[in-house]
């Protein structure tokens, strides 16, 4: 991840967050956005201006045409889609919403303006309630889009069917609209909203798909426009120069370059630094197969579980953990325990009244609430585990004392498993990783998560990025804290935020005493040959010059500095 | 006007697919039904928005009321429906 140039505006070029670091040129596909209809716009029936009974009449055609295209999607869909269709049918099939907005026509009101009105109401009450139905909210905006364009006979609004390979472009993709995208046909992703740890972020990092998020102004760019989308820089240059176009183009050059080694991730001097893989699906597991990644470092679950209305049996969850295990024989994988709750709420865990999500029941902290869920993952995943032969290592997000380790690793060893362990992404961990250790046998570090609650800023909120920024010193402190407890304890500490990505910060935690990275597959060849330049002794070099910096810019400069030259040129760093 | 009171049942609360088998059900006996929180004011039981808007907790006690000859039969099935968890039934 990149943060956000803070310059002024240049013309034709616009910036926002980058995933990844790849490169790409190519037409923009914009996703055909919200119907622009002023609330009072007549309604023409063969050119002529209908109200009343005439406009009721339209208005509840859109709505039954509307339901009938959504529910016929949902039956070509499959899983998680096909669920998220079914509601979204549902809402545009509700007689309460039909009724309040065929009223308020009857009684005079233009026709967007009724819709709206009725809309605004219901999505005042998810907001007020909170949690899982405030998310609710964009397939009820998605509802009342689909419902004004084909009222006023505007085309449905959406994903565009791609006839050549785009940059598609969205103020914000549902994770339905991400799901039905031809992925063959797509360059990048680049939104207007969203946030650089969101669902859409995070897919297109697993496909390995460059994708920008809070790209202001780029939904504004004209359909078909040629664009080149820099993941690295977050970088959106319109008609870009030969120039840009050619160094796009080398860089990519250099990255194919850089994939040829495939050899196990180690220093100069050899010292073994495992690379792994992020992943969220036994899909991915499998993609992830056919790279020179040396396992997963991180494995999602909650990815399963998002979108599901209902928790998945233990008997389902124990076919989709052994899928991603067969997948990746006797390569290690660590998988995540479910993490629900903050940016990711789940229909059955969430708890709908949470104030300050962040700061609530989220991750482990479900056991409180939720024992069972816990209970049954773990379950699940020795059961995965017998029925495989592969035993993967086990832990649990939002541990914020020893005494939740111990707690976690007595519930997963009672189950059978063998490696338990637990993420320190809340700073108490970060400050008794001592402690933490001595109950479980290895810590991954959740860089994302360790920023946000060090530096008290919201991981969602685009303009804070700078605080988010994984130089910041304090967050430094504190991985740095955490690696000494694991050269201490003689434990593994590995590093699965977005910052193990970055080949210049991967140094650096090597340098502090990281011994695995996990990262987005597309990540690992320029981490692997960052590595590969660098004796342990520079990189602990490195992480000296980047602790004793007074800011993340200095920190990041300083490093930068004292690179190997060669990988300075190459990384384009 | 027929009256029930029962506590949810289902785990997630009156969400997700526990509230769209409910408004189906509701929907589906052709009798207008409303739902009231303890204390809240009743809105239409067969409308998946205002369902869910009322954010029932699993546990919590929910009213029922309805009118008409049919009241008290679709009213004894709403209510069996309630009291079971939605959640836990196969799709």
């Amino acid at each position: 991840m990149s943060v956000a140039d803070a310059g002024p505006q240049v013309q034709g070029e616009l910036h926002g967050v980058g995933v990844g670091r790849r490169g790409v040129v190519g037409p923009v596909a914009q996703v055909q956005p919200v119907p622009a209809v002023a609330a009072d716009a007549p309604l023409l029936v063969d050119g002529v201006a209908v109200t009343g009974a005439d406009a009721q009449e339209v208005v509840a055609r859109a709505f039954e045409d509307v339901a009938a295209a959504l529910a016929d999607a949902s039956s070509r869909a499959t899983g998680t889609v096909r669920d998220v269709l079914a509601a979204t049918a549902q809402m545009a099939d509700d007689r309460a919403l039909r009724s309040g907005v065929l009223t308020r026509i009857g009684a005079g009101e233009p026709v967007v303006a009724a819709i709206d009105g009725v809309v605004d109401m219901f999505a005042a009450m998810f907001v007020q309630a909170g949690g899982y139905l405030a998310e609710r909210v964009t397939d009820l905006r998605s509802v009342r889009d689909r419902v004004v364009a084909r009222a006023m006979g505007l085309p449905a609004p959406g994903v565009p069917e791609l006839t050549v390979p785009s940059v598609v472009v969205a103020l914000d993709l549902a994770p339905a609209d991400t799901a039905a995208l031809d992925l063959d046909k797509v360059l990048a992703i680049v939104t207007e909203l969203g946030g650089p740890t969101g669902h859409t972020a995070i897919i297109a990092g697993q496909l390995g798909l460059p994708c920008l998020v809070r790209v202001a102004g780029v939904t504004g760019l004209d359909d078909g426009i040629v664009v080149a989308v820099d993941a690295a820089t977050g970088t959106v240059t319109v008609e870009p120069s030969p120039d840009l176009v050619d160094a796009l183009a080398r860089r990519a050059e250099v990255e194919r370059a850089l994939e040829q080694d495939t050899a196990p991730g180690a220093t100069a001097d050899g010292k073994a630094v495992a690379l792994l893989a992020n992943i969220g699906t036994a899909a991915d597991a499998e993609r992830v197969a056919t790279t020179a990644a040396e396992g997963v470092g991180l494995f999602r679950t909650e990815v399963l579980f998002l979108e599901a209305s209902t928790e998945p049996t233990v008997e389902e969850q124990t076919a989709a953990y052994a899928a991603a295990l067969r997948a990746l024989p006797g390569r290690k994988v660590v998988v995540r325990t479910l993490d629900a709750g903050a940016d990711k709420p789940l229909a059955f865990a969430t708890q709908p009244d949470e104030e300050n999500p962040a700061l609530g029941v989220r991750g482990y902290r479900l056991v409180r609430t939720n024992a069972d869920l816990v209970e049954h993952q773990l379950e699940a995943l020795a059961a995965a585990q017998a029925a495989t032969g592969e035993a993967p290592w086990v832990m649990a997000p939002m541990i914020a004392t020893a005494d939740e380790a111990r707690d976690f690793a007595a519930r997963a060893r009672a189950h059978g498993i063998a490696k338990v362990g637990v993420m320190v992404e809340v700073p108490s961990a970060a400050l008794r990783a001592h402690e933490v250790l001595r109950e479980v046998d290895f810590v991954s570090l959740g860089t994302n998560d360790l920023a946000q609650y060090t530096m008290a800023t919201d991981r969602l909120r685009g303009e804070l990025a700078d605080l988010l920024d994984p130089w910041q010193p304090a967050v430094l402190d504190l991985v740095a804290a955490t690696a000494h407890a694991g050269l201490e304890t003689g434990k593994p500490v590995g590093v699965c935020g977005e910052s193990a990505s970055d080949p210049v910060l991967a140094l650096v935690l090597v340098g502090l005493g990281v011994t695995s990275l996990s990262m987005s597959p597309g990540a690992l060849p320029a981490v692997r040959y960052a590595l590969r330049r660098h004796t342990s002794a520079q990189c602990a070099t490195l992480a000296v010059e980047a602790l004793a910096a007074p800011s993340a810019a200095a920190a990041r400069a300083a490093v930068v500095e004292n690179l190997d030259p060669e990988v300075r040129t190459t990384l384009g760093v | 006007m027929s009256e029930r009171t029962v506590a949810v049942a289902s785990r997630v609360g009156l969400h997700a697919r526990p509230a769209m088998i409910f408004t189906q059900a509701v929907a589906a006996s052709g009798v207008p039904v409303t739902i009231a929180r303890s204390g809240g004011e009743p809105v239409d039981a067969g409308s998946i928005l205002f369902v869910m808007s009322l954010g029932v907790p699993s546990g919590e006690e929910v009213t029922l009321a309805a009118d008409g000859p049919d009241a008290d039969r679709v009213l004894d099935e709403l209510v069996e429906l309630l009291a079971t968890d939605l959640d836990a039934e196969t799709p």
